[in-house]
């Protein structure tokens, strides 16, 4: 990963752990990579490694063991799938209902529409 | 615990090189020194280690002058492009002298990391090549162990893997035992994420002294259809702006607030700041 987009990389360094997490790369009760490991990886300084993890500490999907380092708290998938699902709202779907609404489709018509994606995706 | 520059003022006959600078580098932080060739930053980092003398103005490490001072310039590593042993030394043996007179100097680690570097250390420092010098300058100063390590140009000559190497290498070092390093720099972009707090030096003022994310900050790029850009700009702090048809981008100083619709914004790099900021200086 590069951090080549334009949000600061402390937020993308905590979505990339947040996917991590989500994907199973980092489970429950396992340590995460050091702020120096990330530092070293990403060429950033470990105060922006600092602040990214501290993000998913503050949501208490992360906590320290003290000397040991940071570990993934029980439960943090399902808080981040159901965090996930809140995020999924406001980003698609009250998106697709208002284009819906410009191009003149009625909610029976989206839902058509919408069933028909679930057949049409794999 | 920091080294403090009051007042320093360095002239070469008619030239003023620096004008009255005042700066801290404080403890266990990674600074940028940035600013074009010519700014002043070689001649900034040669007063901090008594190399050059200043005109006006002192320069203490953690509250001892430095000036003609072993213990004060004993914290303090330069890595310049001058090089301090004798030519015909080899690498081996300077490793050895180093230890001499920086008392903290790792050797082993000196050997491992010419290992990593591919660096002979049979070789004569005269023989080595533009990048391998500079190469052996870095392991000395990353081997020095000083609380203040000065880094002028570091990766000047080096090719895309060995600057990686190194940058991952004082990363390293400094998270596994923080210190204080000043990179002084005109390839921004490069080092624009290693650094927590950067010092823009210009015609050997500073102009800026702040955390680099709040440089980045500070400002903003937007960018639409010329004729709705122009308006949005009226009364605002206009760093630099262009114009490719009818789309027109500006770089904007201060807080976008909400913009109209039809505009684009998007956060700027610290490169693209820096050069924004010297356009702008430019026209002053």
């Amino acid at each position: 990963m590069t951090f080549q987009d334009e949000r600061p990389i402390f937020l993308q360094l905590a979505e990339q752990l947040e996917e991590g997490i989500l994907s199973g790369a980092y489970p429950e009760e396992s340590r995460v990579p050091s702020i120096t490991e990330y530092s070293v990886t990403y060429k950033i300084n470990p105060a922006t490694a600092l602040k990214g993890i501290n993000l998913l500490v503050d949501s208490g999907l992360l906590y320290k063991k003290r000397g040991l380092g940071m570990y993934v708290s029980t439960g943090a998938k399902e808080q981040l799938k159901s965090q996930r699902k809140d995020r999924f709202y406001h980003d698609y779907v009250e998106r697709l209902v208002r284009e819906a609404k410009n191009l003149g489709l009625d909610a029976s018509e989206l839902t058509n529409m919408i069933k028909r994606g679930f057949e049409d995706v794999d | 615990m920091s080294i403090e520059i009051k007042n320093i003022t360095k002239d070469f006959g008619d030239t003023r090189a620096l004008d009255n600078v005042t700066l801290t580098f404080g403890e266990n932080k990674i600074y940028g020194l940035l600013g074009n060739n010519g700014a002043g930053k070689s001649t900034l980092l040669g007063i901090m280690t008594d190399l050059l003398h200043a005109t006006e103005g002192t320069i203490t490490v953690d509250g001892e002058a430095v000036s003609n001072n072993d213990s004060a310039l004993g914290k303090v590593f330069l890595v310049a492009e001058q090089n301090l042993f004798p030519e015909d030394m080899s690498v081996k043996k300077a490793f050895g002298a180093a230890q001499v007179f920086s008392p903290a100097f790792d050797r082993a680690y000196a050997e491992k990391l010419a290992v990593k570097f591919g660096l002979d250390t049979k070789k004569k420092i005269k023989s080595l090549s533009t990048g391998y010098a500079s190469i052996f300058r870095l392991i000395v100063g990353l081997s020095a162990n000083t609380p203040y390590l000065l880094l002028d140009e570091p990766v000047l000559g080096l090719d895309a893997q060995h600057r990686d190497m190194f940058y991952r290498l004082l990363l390293e070092k400094y998270g596994e035992n923080p210190f204080t390093t000043v990179i002084s720099t005109h390839l921004i972009a490069e080092a624009a994420d290693l650094i927590e707090h950067a010092v823009i030096i210009r015609d050997g003022r500073i102009i800026k002294d702040c955390p680099s994310s709040e440089l980045t900050a500070s400002a903003y790029s937007v960018s639409g259809p010329a004729g709705l850009v122009d308006s949005y700009l009226d009364g605002r702090h206009i760093l630099t702006s262009n114009t490719l048809g009818g789309l027109k981008t500006a770089c904007v100083q201060g807080q976008s607030g909400a913009l109209p619709e039809g505009l684009e914004f998007s956060r700027v790099n610290l490169q693209d700041y820096f050069i924004s900021l010297m356009e702008e200086e430019d026209r002053k």
